[in-house]
């Protein structure tokens, strides 16, 4: 799903980010970035959605060299993946239901399917009936699901997070990143980056540790998954979930698969 | 094709919402787009109405037809008979030397000097006024070049130098009208530009979000098109109401002015024509300012 082949990133006031990394996130699969930040997180997860592009190397993306993405095909790019931001960056000045339906907005989906499908994303993430509501009445543990809502409206196959938990108490950040794992295993690709060891710790799932813009540890192949100790871990094993078929629907709960 | 009806009925619609909830700021910006567009639109229809007045002016042109010194009144009115039966003549008025001679005895002052003169001085004259339909500077010209031919007529006197001098300073006029309406346009072009400028700025945020979860250079464009459409065709009416307010002004005084010189003239508003130029003119200018504001603005907003 995500191929990065010995990719750098330099920015502009030349820090280097990235320094040839080498990572395989596999279809289905749910893993983790961690290490310290300035590590390249936070770039990994830009690179990934078209906001930078690599200085060298290649990143593919859902089967797309991401080089050869041009300027206008980027917003059709950036519709197959959703993303989680650790500022949400939710409109708040409009009501849930303008920013959880925006990218159908955007997709040009009819209005009465929009209004289906924001109920079913709202109710993904437990915040049924909260349409009306303006983000700044919610608090930040709902204002981050809202986040999520809108990632997933548009039936990605890939979603990635940015420290979707830093700014939660850890009872909510469990909450949130149950429901991540509640979407891997309907076969959706989860990359989450977070520095939350603690948290990460209660899922058995892939971890790659970067240090100095290169993973240091579980870069190269899946690491075979500990046994879960997490309530929340699926019944059967990650590998079962990485067979999911490429081109399968997603049919999460409370979504009419289409 | 319904969705997009859909669609850009919804964007629409929204920025007129948000439009309504800057009430202030948004009036400001229309009433400066309707002063520009009012100008020009002033000066049209300012131009229109001396045009329409002075074409007045032109069709009370009389040729003045002199016979000759020793043309006998006789002569005279054979000549008066056979204007008279021209189908370009509406009117022909004989004005006998006596009766010329008494009337500026009357008027001149210059009695007593005029009773020294054995003679009168003064020919017979014929007032001819051509037609209505055939008062156009060329037939009229014609017809002056016919009545020299007359026997006994002396000297045809057609006084159109300064109605064709004065409709050429019309003409420059109008040209100017159409340069400043061309520079008024390009001002509104700019006003309405800057004005989506700044309401990008401000919804900085929004353009991000919205680009980072896939919306396009073109969809994030729309609703500022839609603002600068608006802006125009508030604008446009605007002008159109500002000018409609300056000719009721003025147009009793003017109707008095017209009594007093015998003229029925009335002042001529916008008219539906200028109207709808008023309307489409600021909405296309609106679109067109907003439309090279945004694409190039919007550009330059990246998600980071």
């Amino acid at each position: 799903m995500i191929r990065f082949d010995h990719v750098w990133k330099r920015y502009p006031n030349g820090r280097e980010a990235l320094t040839d990394l080498s990572l395989e996130i596999a279809r289905g699969e749910m893993a983790f970035l961690t290490g310290h930040s300035g590590a390249g997180k936070s770039t990994i997860l830009k690179l990934i959605a078209l906001i930078e592009r690599p200085t060298r190397g290649t990143l593919v993306v859902n089967g797309q060299n991401t080089n050869q993405v041009t300027r206008s095909k980027i917003p059709a790019f950036r519709r197959q993946i959703g993303v989680v931001f650790q500022d949400h960056k939710l409109l708040m000045d409009r009501p849930v239901y303008d920013n959880v339906g925006l990218p159908l907005v955007i997709a040009g989906v009819p209005e009465k399917e929009i209004q289906k499908r924001v109920r079913a994303s709202l109710d993904q993430v437990g915040l049924l009936g909260r349409e009306r509501s303006r983000p700044i009445e919610l608090s930040t543990g709902e204002q981050q699901r809202v986040g999520i809502a809108r990632a997933i409206i548009a039936k990605p196959a890939l979603l990635i997070a940015d420290e979707p938990t830093g700014n939660l108490d850890p009872d909510l950040a469990i909450e949130v990143m149950s429901i991540f794992k509640r979407f891997n295993e309907v076969g959706v690709t989860v990359l989450i980056a977070s520095h939350d060891v603690h948290l990460i710790e209660r899922y058995g799932v892939r971890r790659v540790m970067l240090a100095q813009g290169r993973a240091v540890d579980g870069g190269e192949a899946p690491v075979v998954p500990v046994a879960s100790v997490s309530p929340m871990a699926p019944d059967s094993p990650p590998s079962d979930i990485t067979a999911t078929p490429p081109d399968a629907p997603l049919v999460l709960p409370g979504i009419r698969a289409d | 094709m319904k969705q997009w009806f859909e669609r850009h009925a919804q964007t629409l619609v929204g920025s007129l919402g948000r439009l309504w909830q800057q009430p202030f700021a948004t009036m400001l910006t229309v009433i400066v787009i309707g002063i520009a567009l009012a100008l020009p639109a002033c000066l049209h229809v300012i131009v229109q109405n001396v045009r329409t007045a002075s074409g007045g002016w032109n069709s009370a042109l009389d040729i003045s037809v002199y016979m000759k010194p020793q043309a006998t009144l006789e002569q005279a009115k054979r000549a008066a008979e056979r204007i008279r039966q021209r189908r370009d003549v509406d009117e022909v008025t004989l004005i006998e030397a006596d009766q010329a001679l008494a009337e500026f005895r009357r008027n001149s002052g210059f009695g007593d000097a005029l009773n020294a003169l054995k003679d009168n001085p003064l020919p017979h004259a014929l007032v001819v006024r051509p037609d209505v339909e055939f008062r156009e500077a060329g037939r009229v010209q014609g017809l002056t070049q016919e009545l020299k031919q007359i026997d006994g007529v002396d000297i045809v006197q057609l006084d159109t130098e300064w109605v064709s001098r004065f409709n050429a300073i019309l003409d420059v006029i109008r040209s100017g009208v159409l340069l400043a309406a061309g520079l008024f346009a390009l001002g509104v072009l700019v006003i309405i530009g800057n004005t989506i400028r700044l309401d990008i700025e401000n919804r900085r945020d929004e353009i991000e979000v919205t680009k980072l979860v896939g919306g396009s250079d073109a969809f994030v464009r729309r609703p500022f098109l839609y603002n600068g459409v608006w802006y125009g065709l508030a604008g446009g009416l605007t002008a159109g109401l500002i000018v409609a307010i300056m000719v009721a002004v003025i147009s009793t005084p003017v109707q008095r002015i017209a009594g007093l010189y015998g003229s029925a003239f009335e002042l001529e508003g916008v008219g539906a024509v200028g109207w709808l130029a008023l309307l489409l003119g600021g909405a296309a200018l609106g679109w067109l300012g907003s439309f090279i504001v945004a694409t190039r603005e919007l550009r330059e907003i990246e998600p980071k």
